[in-house]
C-alpha cells in the first residue's frame, strides 16, 4: 500500500478493500520502524490518527465520504493543529500545543484525512536544508550512504523526505522563499506552490507574512491537484486569503498540451546551474515539445535582484512576526529570570536557534531609524519591478520553465556554515514568492544519482494549468516514480 | 521674564464597538481578568487579524464631526516594542496614512470668545492590554481583556495656550465622542486618556521650545494640575537659565508630583513597517455617506438649539447640551415638565450636585427625567414651595416613592394657595405683632422694609405648618402694612 498514490489509496478504500483504521496501522507501523533513517517526523500522533480513522471509517459508512476520507497524509510542523504539539522546528514551541486548528488542518479534517503527524522542518522555515531544526536534521532518502547523509531541502525537509520515502503518499508544506519546491527537486517529488493568498494562512505559524502560502507535497501532480481541492479557498480569518472560486483542479488534469506557449527565462539557465542539471531541464523542455508545446526564450531582467530584496523583505517581517515569542504567554521561558529583561533576552537566547536570531538582526536592521528607506522601501520598490517582469512575461506565454534549484541534494554539513551560498539554493524559486505567482517542482531526471526539478511557473491562479502541465508531463516519463532505495 | 506656554494633545479615545479591532473578543469593561481574550488577542503562533467594519465608520464619524478630510486609503503598520501587555510584541496602528486627516474644533472660552483647535489627524490603532504590579508578591500580572480594544488616536495641533484652553478642549472632545456614540466617555475606566505636549517659549517668540510630553492622564482637573505643574517645572528650569530635557514624564495626580519615564535618547526605535497581515483598506463615498446619515445633533447645534427653543442663556444652554446623556435627561424633564429655566435650575443644582456627591454618572441617576418633570410643574404651578420640592426630591432619590404627587400627599407638602385661608393667617399674626407693624409702617427706607417683611415669614409659616404658599403671603402681607 506505502506505494500507492493518494488517488489509489482513495479507490481502494472506496472499494473496500481495505478499511481506513487498517490503512492508518499499516502506516504508523512503517513509519515508526522506517523513520530512524531520516528523522523526518518531529511528532507521530498515533492516538490521533487512529481516532481520526475510526471516524473515517465512520463518515465512509454514513455515505460521506471525500477522495481524502480515511487517507494517511502529514503536516508540516508549521501547522497548528488542535491538541497536537505544535513546534515550528524550534526549542521556543518544544512543548506547545494549540487548542485551535489552522485552517488548512481543519479542512483536511472535514474530508476526514488522517493525519499521522508532524513532520521536520528548518527551525520557523529558515532554510534550504533543514539542518536548522531544533529536532535534528532530516535526511534525504536519495543518495545516503555509510560515509555521506544528504540533505532534503528546505524548509519543509521533514515532508519531502517523508514521501520520497513513501512513509505518507502526501503532507503539507508552506513555501515563502523556495520551501516546498527545493525540498520537492531534492527529494524527487511533486510540489506546489498555490498563488499567494489561495490557501489561507490563518494557523500556519507565520514566517514572511506577505511571501508565506501553504501548499501540497506529494508524488504525482493528480494528487497535488486532489491536495489542493481540498486546502484552496477563502477563509474570513485571513484578511489576505482572496475570495475568489476553487475550481476542480483534478477536471483539467487531461486537457491535451498542444499549442502551451512555454517561455525559458534566459536568467535561470545562466552560469549558476551545472551543465548536467541544465541538460536535464532542457530534455524535460523537450517532452513538452513533443507533447505539442511551444517553447521560446523570455527575459526576466530584474530577477538577479531577487535574492537581495528577499533578504530584506523576509527577515523584515520574520523581525516583528517572531517578537510574540517572549516568554510571557506560551513557548519556552528561561529559568529563574531576574527581571523583565533577563526574561526576555534569556528567553529568546536560548530558544532561537542561530538562524532565527541572525534574520531577526537582520530585518530589525533593515527597518531601524536611518535605515528603513534604503533597505526596506528599496527592496519594496525592487519587488514591484520583478512582479512587472512576470507580468509582461505572462503577456507572450502561458507557463514559465527552469530549474528548480542550482544543483541537486548537498551534503549535510556542506552549507549550513555559510550563510549565503544556503541562502543561493533559492536564486531560482525566491522571485515567484515576491510575485505571489504559483509555480510548481516535478521530478525531471537524475544528476550522479540525485533527483533533479523541473520549476513550472504560471500566472496569478494558475493551479489548475500548472497541474495539467505536470500531470501531462508524468503520463509520459516516469522519474516521479523512482523509488529511492 | 515673560513666556509663551504651547500646549498639544494626544487622546486615546476607546472605541464603544462591541467586539475589538482585530478580533472577535468582548470589548465589555470589568469581567475576570483574561476572560475576554481570545487565541488572536493572545497573539498565539499563526493567528492572524481581521479588521472590525465598526471600528472604521465610527472612526469616519470622529472625521466628519470634526471637519476633517477622510483618508480614502488607510493602512496599518506595525510598531514595534517589547512590553508584557503587549502580546504581539507589536502594535497596530497607522502612521503614513491614518483613517482622519487635518480638521479642526472650535471651543468656547470663559471670556466669551471661541477659539479654533487644529486636529493634525486621528488614526485608529489597538490598546495594549494592562500590567497589574499589585497582590501578586513581586511579581507582575497580565490581563489581556483590553488587549485589542479599539482605539483612535486624536493628535492636536499646539494651537493651545493655557491650561484651561487644554481642558475646555479636552470637555469639548468628550463631549463630541459621547454625542456621536463612538465612546462611552468613562474617562475613570480609561475610555479617554491625554497626553499634554507642553514647551514655553520668550513672549511673542516664533520658534518654539524643547517639549515634554506627561502621559496618561485620565481626568480633566489631573489635567489641568498636570499642565499647571509642567508650566511651572518649565518656567523655573528656564529662568535659572537651564534646559529643558525632550523626555516623557509621569504625573501623580494625588502627590501633585511628575517624573521622567524617558528621555529622547531613550525612546525605543519602534521600526514601523506596514502590516502585511492586514490590506489597505479603501473608504468609498459610500461608507462615507453611511457614516455621515448616522451623525447625530453634535453639541454646538445643539447649545444652539437648546437657545432658541427653550429660551435658555449662553451659560446654561452650554452645560446642559455639552454631555449627551445630560442634554437628553434635560429634554427629558422637559417632556413632562414646561418651565425650562426651572428645569435647568433644578439639574445644575440638586440634581448634579447630588451625582456628584454619589459620584454617579446620568446613567446611573436613581431619579428619571420624567421624575424631575413632574417635580418641576408642581413647582410652577405652586402646589409645592421649593423647600417642599427638595423634600419630594429627596424621597424620589432614595427610591422611597417613585411618583412625585404621591410623595407630596403622604407628607402634607402641599401649598396653601386658599387667598381666604391665608388672609385669615396674616391678620391673625400681624394682630399678635403690634409693635413690628408700626416699626414697619414708620421706616421709610424700601430695602429696610423689604428686609422686615421677613420678619413676619417666620412666624407666618409657623401657623401654616410650613404650608402655605410663600408668594402669596409676600403680597397679602403687602397689601395689609400698606404699601
Amino acid at each position: 500500500m506505502h506505494n500507492k498514490s493518494v488517488a489509489e489509496l482513495s479507490r481502494e478504500l472506496e472499494s473496500g478493500k481495505i478499511s481506513s483504521v487498517e490503512l492508518a496501522q499499516q502506516f504508523l507501523d512503517r513509519l515508526k520502524l522506517e523513520d530512524g533513517k531520516y528523522n523526518s517526523f518531529i511528532t507521530i500522533s498515533e492516538e490521533q490518527a487512529m481516532v481520526e480513522a475510526k471516524a473515517a471509517d465512520d463518515m465512509r459508512a454514513a455515505g460521506k465520504a471525500t477522495a481524502w476520507t480515511g487517507i494517511p497524509f502529514a503536516h508540516k510542523d508549521i501547522f497548528c493543529t488542535n491538541g497536537v504539539r505544535t513546534t515550528c522546528g524550534s526549542k521556543m514551541l518544544e512543548n506547545f500545543v494549540p487548542p485551535y486548528d489552522a485552517t488548512v488542518t481543519e479542512k483536511f479534517k472535514q474530508a476526514g484525512a488522517v493525519c499521522l503527524g508532524k513532520t521536520n522542518m528548518d527551525e520557523f522555515a529558515m532554510g534550504s536544508s533543514t539542518e536548522s531544526s531544533y529536532f535534528g536534521a532530516t535526511t534525504n532518502p536519495w543518495g545516503a550512504s555509510s560515509a555521506v547523509n544528504r540533505v532534503p531541502g528546505g524548509s519543509s525537509g521533514g515532508s519531502a523526505a517523508a514521501v520520497a520515502a513513501r512513509l505518507v503518499p502526501a503532507a503539507t508544506g508552506t513555501d515563502t522563499g523556495g520551501s516546498i519546491r527545493q525540498p520537492a527537486a531534492l527529494c524527487g517529488i511533486t510540489g506546489l506552490k498555490p498563488t499567494y493568498g489561495r490557501v489561507s494562512r490563518y494557523g500556519m505559524i507565520a514566517f514572511a507574512s506577505s511571501l508565506d502560502q501553504g501548499g501540497a507535497m506529494t508524488r504525482t501532480a493528480e494528487d497535488a491537484a486532489l491536495m489542493l481541492n481540498v486546502m484552496a479557498g477563502f477563509d474570513p480569518k485571513d484578511s489576505t486569503c482572496i475570495d475568489r472560486e476553487v475550481p476542480d483542479y483534478t477536471a483539467t488534469l487531461n486537457e491535451p498540451l498542444k499549442g502551451l506557449k512555454i517561455g525559458l527565462p534566459k536568467e535561470y539557465f545562466s552560469e549558476q546551474l551545472s551543465p548536467a542539471m541544465e541538460q536535464q531541464v532542457r530534455s524535460a523542455v523537450r517532452e513538452y515539445e513533443k507533447l505539442g508545446a511551444t517553447v521560446k526564450e523570455v527575459s526576466l531582467p530584474n530577477a538577479k535582484l531577487a535574492i537581495a530584496a528577499y533578504y530584506v523583505i523576509a527577515p523584515a517581517e520574520a523581525s516583528a512576526n517572531l517578537s510574540r515569542f517572549d516568554g510571557v504567554r506560551y513557548g519556552y521561558r528561561c529559568e529563574d529570570p531576574k527581571d523583565l529583561m533577563d526574561m526576555y533576552t534569556r528567553t529568546r537566547a536560548e530558544g532561537f536557534g542561530n538562524e532565527v536570531k541572525r534574520r531577526i538582526l537582520v530585518g530589525s536592521y533593515a527597518l531601524s531609524a536611518g535605515y528603513f528607506d534604503a533597505y526596506y522601501l528599496k527592496a519594496q520598490k525592487v519587488r514591484r519591478l520583478i512582479q512587472q517582469d512576470f507580468i509582461t512575461a505572462f503577456k507572450e506565454v502561458d507557463v514559465l520553465m527552469s530549474p528548480v534549484s542550482p544543483s541537486p541534494a548537498f551534503v549535510q554539513g556542506e552549507k549550513n556554515t555559510d550563510p549565503v551560498s544556503m541562502y543561493l539554493e533559492d536564486v531560482f524559486t525566491i522571485a515567484i514568492n515576491l510575485a505571489g505567482i504559483p509555480a510548481m517542482s516535478v521530478p525531471a531526471g537524475f544528476v550522479d544519482g540525485l533527483p533533479v526539478g523541473l520549476q513550472i511557473i504560471g500566472d496569478y491562479f494558475s493551479e489548475a494549468r500548472l497541474l495539467n502541465a505536470a500531470h501531462q508531463f508524468q503520463q509520459v516519463t516516469d522519474w516521479h516514480q523512482r523509488e529511492p532505495q | 521674564m515673560q513666556w509663551d506656554i504651547v500646549i498639544g494633545l494626544e487622546i486615546h479615545v476607546q472605541l464603544a464597538t462591541k467586539t475589538k479591532i482585530f478580533s472577535g473578543s468582548s470589548t465589555a469593561f470589568g469581567a475576570e481578568p483574561n476572560t475576554q481574550a481570545n487565541a488572536i488577542d493572545l497573539a498565539m503562533p499563526g493567528t492572524l487579524p481581521v479588521p472590525n467594519e465598526q471600528a472604521f465608520r465610527y472612526a469616519v464619524m470622529f472625521g466628519l464631526a470634526t471637519n476633517a478630510e477622510i483618508g480614502r486609503r488607510s493602512m496599518f503598520e506595525r510598531k514595534n516594542y517589547f512590553y508584557p501587555d503587549l502580546p504581539k510584541g507589536y502594535q497596530t496602528t497607522q502612521l503614513a496614512q491614518p483613517i482622519v486627516g487635518p480638521g479642526h474644533v472650535d471651543i468656547d472660552l470663559a471670556d466669551g470668545s471661541t477659539k479654533r483647535v487644529r486636529i493634525h489627524h486621528a488614526h485608529l490603532e489597538e490598546d495594549a492590554g494592562k500590567s497589574l504590579h499589585e497582590d501578586y508578591h513581586g511579581m507582575t500580572g497580565i490581563d489581556l481583556n483590553r488587549a485589542g480594544t479599539p482605539l483612535i488616536e486624536v493628535v492636536t495641533e499646539p494651537d493651545m495656550s493655557t491650561a484651561e484652553e487644554a481642558v475646555v478642549f479636552a470637555k469639548k472632545l468628550h463631549s463630541l465622542v459621547t454625542s456621536l456614540g463612538i465612546c462611552d466617555g468613562d474617562m475613570s475606566q480609561g475610555s479617554m486618556r491625554f497626553d499634554v505636549n507642553i514647551s514655553l517659549k520668550p513672549k511673542g517668540s516664533d520658534t518654539l521650545g524643547t517639549r515634554t510630553e506627561t502621559k496618561n492622564l485620565n481626568s480633566f482637573r489631573f489635567m489641568e494640575q498636570a499642565i499647571a505643574h509642567e508650566v511651572e517645572r518649565q518656567m523655573d528650569i528656564l529662568e535659572d537659565g537651564g534646559t529643558i530635557t525632550q523626555e516623557t514624564r509621569l504625573y501623580n495626580g494625588d502627590r501633585d508630583e511628575s517624573r521622567s519615564m524617558r528621555s529622547k535618547e531613550e525612546a525605543n526605535d519602534y521600526r514601523y513597517f506596514p502590516c502585511p497581515d492586514l490590506l489597505p483598506v479603501d473608504i468609498d463615498d459610500a461608507f462615507i455617506e453611511d457614516a455621515r446619515a448616522r451623525l447625530p445633533e453634535l453639541p454646538d447645534a445643539r447649545k444652539a438649539r437648546f437657545k432658541e427653543q427653550y429660551g435658555l442663556n449662553d451659560y446654561d444652554a452650554g452645560v446642559l447640551s455639552g454631555d449627551a446623556r445630560l442634554a437628553a435627561f434635560f429634554e427629558e424633564t422637559l417632556a413632562h415638565g414646561k418651565d425650562a429655566k426651572l428645569a435647568a435650575n433644578w439639574i445644575q443644582g440638586e440634581f448634579s450636585a447630588r451625582l456628584n456627591a454619589e459620584e454617579k454618572s446620568v446613567a446611573e441617576s436613581p431619579i428619571s427625567g420624567a421624575q424631575l418633570g413632574a417635580l418641576v410643574t408642581r413647582i410652577a404651578d405652586n402646589t409645592v414651595s421649593s423647600a417642599g420640592a427638595k423634600k419630594v426630591f429627596e424621597a424620589l432619590w432614595s427610591g422611597d416613592n417613585d411618583n412625585v404627587d404621591a410623595i407630596i400627599d403622604a407628607n402634607g407638602l402641599k401649598q396653601v394657595s386658599d387667598t381666604g385661608a391665608l388672609e385669615a393667617m396674616v391678620e391673625e399674626v400681624l394682630a399678635g405683632m403690634p409693635d413690628q407693624v408700626t416699626q414697619y409702617q414708620n421706616e421709610e427706607d424700601p430695602k429696610k422694609r423689604k428686609k422686615m417683611l421677613g420678619g413676619f415669614m417666620g412666624p407666618l409659616m409657623k401657623a401654616s405648618k410650613g404650608q402655605g404658599n410663600p408668594k402669596l403671603f409676600n403680597e397679602i402681607l403687602v397689601r395689609k402694612l400698606g404699601g
